[in-house]
């Protein structure tokens, strides 16, 4: 077989069934195999859009993302996408394209060093030399990117050693004497973690990311239900523990909510479940939570003690640890701390202006929430629209919250709506966006309509920059700096792509203009007009400790 | 504080470069570096001296080292009985009228002349750090040309 061929058999041992990309110069041979593969392939109008769409797929169901770009600008182009997986955590494998290897390092068209670029942004690179190394980095890339902490592998494959020949034979398992993840937890570790909590008198989980990839949310409700702990999560943390359950207390963290800050500030233990202690979510580091022991559960040793120091780490997969913890775990007597943080919940909810007429973005996202009765997936783009859909979106399940937390990418929405329709073709997908993300990857609207995906997009149009405009409007003396928006008319350019195009101006358009957008078999652009200087409250300004809010706790 | 590492990888290609790349993307300073292969071809051996200001910091370099997939184990040699060496060749001024009393300082420190052309000779000496800044010093008295010097290398007592 050629090497293009060995690498089409390899994914199709994989179980790829869906693959996003962009064809070019370098790739030809692997696009000509694909020509009549069982592979569904989804050609984007941009490579970055590629790599966000297969995140997404990734995210939503699962599985290992693929993406292909060709060599040089092919490849460059995934970077941002490749960048935003890897600071997620998320299982992809990024195929490109490359010069002759007798033509490496010659500065040839269409040449750029991918695995020098992309090492910093990789959980792990290849280079492929020989043709005869082939199958068995595929069965490694994908093995790499779906095991311990998840992360994009970049395979750069040479345009010869893809028209070279040689047997396949694709290994069944993969051994790797240097990479060996630990799952399961120190039992040593967590008797100690359970002797700390039956201590406790004000505990709170602080649940992120790693309770999703893990698939820990059950044993995660057993634990907080079993000692009576409030959970509050991180942007990524959203969905893996019921949001509308009693003991949640949503997000924290820069825009979280005041009691989920207060709480965790106030508390005496926090058991932090697949988390890193991110600048975003401690505030001042020095003045974080300064009453607290932490357990830290991570796969990734890296992660503990890194920004603050833990108390019990255990290293290991949050569901095996959390099933082993909830054996031995006792009930703790936080009775009245949940009062406490009850009533701070009571006293301080998430809130906006409402006795007007005026269309306001909070209004928009509340009224997706009941229309879709919370069972959408929803996409974000990043800024306020991101912050707003993470407080006014209620997610009970894992995987329905899709967004770029680490890297902050905009442009990340659409494409990522494009990626979780195809990994969840039953399912509505919102993207919830703004008018400056959008127009970061409008190009897929292309891509949308041509796959006849029925994603919805919901832009929340203020006609700024808005988390650029709300920094200026606090911090810089409302100097508004480059931050005002002359935009297109979105309802006509969706309509030029052959989507539906929507505008909604007054409150009373939202939800008829929602039932209508769900009712519609296709791509649907839905302009908001919305109050043009809203602001995302609370907010803690950077530097402060978190319980130090704006529009927090008068 | 120097801090004493030894790595070994798998011998690939590009597995300097990820572990080069891996401390000046994180701001750590590599004091020295000495890479070579070991007895076994596929593994490669480094020894190296990072400046780590505090406990914290090292446990984090030595934890993002062992995320490499590349790399099979680290050393830290820190706490633990071990011998370490570092290699100079030195050119300096030669006359032999100061021929007795180089000698005499070579002696002292195991180090040899092993090349000498007209007014120049060429040192070597290995020994561990402090001996080799010592013999430097004393060297200087004889006009240095030029210094070459390896990174430390280090293997466990035990």
């Amino acid at each position: 077989m050629t090497g293009a061929q060995i690498l089409i058999e390899a994914l199709i041992k994989e179980n790829v069934e869906v693959m996003f990309g962009y064809p070019g110069g370098v790739v030809l041979p692997i696009f000509d195999r694909l020509y009549d593969a069982p592979i569904k392939f989804i050609l984007t109008r941009h490579e970055q859009a590629a790599a966000h769409a297969a995140d997404a797929y990734a995210r939503v169901t699962g599985k290992v993302g693929v993406c292909l770009a060709t060599s040089g600008p092919g490849a460059t182009n995934l970077v941002t996408g490749i960048a935003t997986a890897y600071m997620d955590s998320v299982p992809m494998v990024a195929i490109t394209g490359q010069v002759k290897t007798t033509l490496i390092g010659n500065d040839a068209f269409q040449e750029a060093d991918v695995t020098g670029i992309t090492r910093p942004i990789t959980k792990h690179n290849y280079l492929v030399r020989n043709v005869k190394e082939l199958a068995c980095i595929v069965k490694e890339a994908f093995y790499i990117a779906s095991t311990g902490r998840p992360g994009p592998v970049v395979i750069d494959l040479p345009v010869d050693v893809q028209t070279s020949e040689c047997d396949f034979d694709y290994p069944q398992t993969c051994h790797m004497r240097s990479y060996n993840p630990t799952y399961e937890g120190h039992p040593g570790q967590i008797k100690k973690a359970a002797k700390l909590i039956s201590q406790a008198r004000r505990p709170i989980i602080y649940a992120g990311g790693g309770v999703i990839i893990s698939g820990a949310s059950q044993e995660l409700k057993d634990l907080a239900e079993k000692i009576n702990a409030p959970v509050t999560m991180t942007l990524l943390g959203l969905g893996g523990f019921d949001g509308t359950h009693r003991l949640s207390l949503g997000m924290l963290g820069m825009h979280g909510t005041a009691y989920a800050n207060y709480a965790i500030m106030e508390s005496d233990l926090i058991i932090a479940v697949g988390a890193r202690f991110d600048d975003r979510v401690t505030g001042r580091l020095d003045a974080f939570a300064p009453h607290a022991k932490i357990i830290h559960i991570d796969i990734d040793p890296v992660s503990i003690s890194k920004n603050v120091h833990v108390h019990v780490p255990i290293v290991g997969d949050a569901k095996n640890i959390l099933r082993e913890l909830n054996k031995i775990a006792k009930p703790c007597d936080s009775e009245a701390w949940i009062k406490q943080v009850f009533a701070w919940r009571e006293k301080h909810p998430l809130t906006y202006y409402k006795n007007d007429d005026k269309l306001r973005p909070q209004f928009v996202i509340e009224k997706i929430y009941e229309v879709t009765r919370g069972e959408a997936i929803i996409t974000t783009e990043v800024g306020q629209n991101q912050m707003w859909a993470s407080q006014w979106y209620k997610y009970s399940k894992p995987r329905t919250f899709i967004s770029s937390g680490g890297l902050g990418t905009m442009g990340y929405g659409f494409p990522a709506a494009i990626g979780a329709q195809l990994g969840m073709p039953g399912k509505l997908v919102f993207d919830i966006a703004g008018d400056g993300s959008i127009q970061m990857n409008i190009q897929e609207l292309a891509t949308a309509v041509n796959n006849r995906l029925p994603v919805k997009v919901a832009i929340l149009n203020n006609g700024f920059l808005g988390m650029v405009r709300q920094w200026q409007e606090l911090f810089y003396n409302k100097r508004y700096s480059k931050t005002k928006l002359v935009n297109p008319d979105f309802v006509k350019l969706a309509e030029a792509y052959g989507a539906v195009g929507m505008r909604i101006t007054k409150k009373e358009e939202v939800v008829p203009a929602l039932e209508k957008a769900i009712a519609i078999d296709g791509t649907v652009f839905m302009d908001f007009i919305v109050e043009p200087e809203e602001n995302v409250f609370p907010m803690v300004p950077a530097g402060e400790a978190i319980n130090r809010m704006i529009g927090g706790m008068a | 504080m120097k801090h004493t590492i030894s790595v070994l990888a798998e011998n690939k290609f590009g597995v300097l470069a990820r572990i080069a790349g891996l401390f000046s993307a994180r701001g750590y300073n590599i004091a020295s570096l000495a890479v070579s292969e070991t007895l076994d071809q596929a593994i490669s051996s480094m020894t190296i001296v990072v400046d780590a200001q505090d406990e914290k910091i090292l446990e984090q370099i030595k934890k993002q080292l062992n995320k490499l997939i590349d790399v099979i184990t680290v050393t830290d040699f820190t706490k633990k009985e071990h011998v370490d060496r570092e290699l100079i060749l030195v050119k300096i001024n030669y006359s032999s009228k100061e021929k007795a009393k180089l000698e005499n300082v070579l002696e002292k420190y195991a180090a040899k002349i092993i090349q000498h052309k007209g007014d120049t000779a060429i040192i070597e000496a290995v020994g561990e750090q402090a001996q080799v800044k010592q013999l430097l010093e004393i060297l200087s008295q004889f006009g240095i040309k030029e210094l070459v010097r390896t990174g430390r290398v280090a293997i466990a007592t035990h």
